[in-house]
């Protein structure tokens, strides 16, 4: 059932498996959806998608085969409203008998019934009487054999479709939500614990293994207690074209700063000189070889930049974007210095990928650098492959 | 089959109910994510009262490993035993301890189990659980002791992102988002906590909440716990709507951190 809402999910990159999609069924079978397009929604949503980065995907798909219907609970709930709406003279007594008499499933039942024998192309008619009026933009109501069709004014409940239209998880996409507790989570893969310190903290396995070995006399073996340790450090650019994306670097920093205790950063000015600065605003300078000299070679290293140059600031010497500043190596070869020194580095664009290519000192530095976008996305693959390297 | 119907002090979406019902029928876990404070933890209690099971509590720290949640087998306690001839020693069953998930598979009624903050643990921490959770069934080595769950416990899980799930767990879990509360909900959440407060004060004090809340400048937003405190300090310092409208009284309840302080006051 609802195989293409399956196909729909994997077109948009919700990694849905097979097992997930029978166990959909097997919901289905048990009833758990009641025939409810809404509960359908959230009960598709649990099983389906494993994280809100997704929900807006979802969202999509579901819009896609669902969108242009609208479900039996929607009538009801739509009939009840329009009954509650509708002014008491436009009732003629027989109406309001069956408003008091039947109960709901009878009323839709009937209102169907009526439907069905008006003219298809006329939808103005009998149902009025039942309050059917419908402001629509197509005007009054239809039947169709796919199901019931209702205009698309909004109602006062959360309805599945109109969830979905709401898209409300549009800030958690994977691809665009970045607030410093995400960026967290993603450096978090980082983490690394090693044994290191003190001996203090109790072997079990290996006092027993000693105690033993001791003929049964108690010897207490201690160990390093574990403790996280990366070393990180961030070269930042500060250059004009990355203003607008200062608060999203700003973003990146603490949540790094907060992770990593091991951090050094460093700014740069639209390309790494010999000299890179502790401070953007005072412009403190420190030597970039001095730099590279005394950071361990195991360091990871992100830079953080748009690539976004002239090529004359990348390659030529005194290239640099202040004219006062006088740089004898041209940048490139600052950055192959970067790239030789560590074996673990990561660039991380903020300009979306599809730029890249049209930008010629950005192919360049991705030809040195593995660079990936500056998104949850991008920095979650870019640090798994940091780790990795 | 008992449902999960919600019980009148925990204010929670159709949907939610829903889905903890249909995690319930399909015997699956159910994740359970969103922001802090807005009742993740809760949520386990809530089930178990209403469906009058124990809950059983596993709160996982970045020390814990799996096997622990079964068992573990006291061998220092032991050891120690063994040099002072107090006690026999022999009868190893005295020594295993079982851990959140060892007790609800034990038990011989149905049991809610919570595991609590999975996120903190080891990346590799859930993919260790799958076994188990999936087969209902553990087996203590040293004893040979084999353990079978007579009921399926209902499982809820917790987390906080700070790290990512393995996919083969998620696979297995069904997920809820619990979005954080609109203003609406937030005024009834607030009523159920504060029930003898004025209506227009509650609704005033929560729209300033939101206000405040809303700022994108913000490092750590504030959430139910401290709205509910700041309200509780509103009340004693006999602070009324009026004021509200001109001042934000007692900022420091809500945010906890000197920077967002000074942005908002400023």
């Amino acid at each position: 059932m609802f195989i293409n809402l399956f196909r729909a999910l994997r077109r948009h990159g919700i990694p849905v498996t097979f097992n997930e999609w029978m166990l959909l069924q097997e919901a289905l079978g048990a009833n758990l959806a009641d025939s409810s397009l809404t509960r359908f929604y959230h009960l598709a949503r649990a099983i389906l998608v494993k994280t809100e980065g997704h929900f807006d995907r979802f969202d999509q798909a579901f819009l896609e085969c669902f969108g242009h219907i609208e479900s039996s609970d929607e009538l009801i709930a739509r009939i009840v409203e329009r009954l509650a709406q509708l002014p008491p003279l436009e009732l003629t007594e027989e109406e309001k008998r069956l408003v008091e008499e039947l109960d709901l499933e009878e009323v839709r039942g009937r209102f169907l019934d009526r439907l069905r024998n008006q003219d298809d192309e006329e939808h103005v008619g009998g149902n009025q009487a039942i309050g059917v009026r419908g402001r629509s933009p197509f005007g009054a109501w239809g039947y169709n054999p796919a199901g019931v069709r209702i205009g698309q004014d909004v109602g006062r409940h959360r309805r599945a479709v109109q969830i979905a239209e709401k898209r409300s998880f549009r800030n958690y996409r994977d691809d665009v939500a970045l607030d410093t507790r995400t960026i967290k989570t993603v450096l978090g893969y980082m983490r690394q614990v090693v044994r290191e310190g003190p001996k203090e903290s109790l072997d079990v396995e290996g006092t027993v293994r000693a105690t033993c070995r001791n003929a049964g006399e108690l010897e207490f073996v201690w160990e390093r207690a574990r403790r996280k340790r990366i070393k990180l450090m961030l070269l930042m650019d500060a250059g004009g074209t990355m203003t607008p994306h200062a608060e999203l670097v700003s973003r990146l920093f603490s949540a790094a700063r907060d992770l990593v205790k091991n951090l050094k950063f460093y700014y740069f000015h639209n390309c790494v000189y010999q000299e890179l600065y502790t401070d953007i605003a005072q412009m403190t300078p420190v030597a970039t070889r001095k730099v590279l000299e005394q950071t361990p070679r195991d360091t990871r290293v992100i830079l953080v930049g748009d690539a976004y140059m002239a090529p004359s600031e990348l390659l030529h010497p005194n290239g640099a974007i202040d004219f006062w500043y006088r740089n004898d190596r041209p940048g490139i070869e600052w950055l192959r210095d970067i790239r030789k020194r560590f074996r673990k580095v990561l660039w991380l664009n903020p300009e979306p990928r599809e730029w890249w290519s049209s930008v010629p000192t950005t192919r360049l530095i991705e030809s040195l650098f593995p660079m990936h976008e500056l998104t949850l996305e991008g920095m979650r693959r870019g640090t798994r492959a940091l780790m990795k390297q | 089959m008992n449902r999960f119907k919600g019980t009148g002090s925990y204010i929670l979406s159709d949907s939610l109910k829903e889905i903890v019902n249909a995690a319930i029928v399909l015997g699956r876990p159910l994740l359970i994510k969103g922001e802090p404070g807005t009742g993740k933890t809760e949520l386990a209690q809530v089930i178990a009262e209403d469906l009058g099971l124990r809950l059983i509590r596993w709160n996982i720290k970045s020390t814990t490993k799996a096997n622990e949640g079964l068992y573990v087998y006291d061998t220092v306690q032991r050891l120690n035993d063994s040099r002072f001839h107090d006690k026999d020693v022999s009868d190893i069953r005295q020594y295993i301890r079982f851990g959140g998930l060892g007790e609800a598979l034990r038990s011989e009624e149905q049991v809610v189990l919570l595991i609590d903050e999975i996120d903190k643990a080891d990346l590799e921490f859930p993919n260790d659980l799958l076994y188990e959770l999936d087969q209902m069934r553990f087996d203590v080595v040293e004893t040979g002791d084999h353990f079978r769950a007579r009921h399926r416990p209902i499982v809820m899980i917790t987390s906080n992102s700070e790290k990512e799930l393995p996919d083969a767990f998620l696979r297995r879990c069904l997920f809820h988002y619990i979005e954080f509360p609109d203003p609406e909900m937030m005024e009834r959440i607030a009523r159920v906590h504060y029930p003898d407060l004025e209506r227009k004060l509650v609704a005033q004090v929560v729209a300033r909440f939101y206000q405040v809340r809303e700022r994108r400048d913000l490092k750590k937003r504030p959430s139910t716990s401290e709205l509910l405190d700041w309200i509780q300090a509103i009340v004693a310092g006999g602070i009324g709507e009026r004021e509200l409208t001109r001042r934000l009284p007692f900022l420091g309840v809500l945010l906890k951190t000197e920077e967002d302080l000074a942005s908002v006051t400023r």
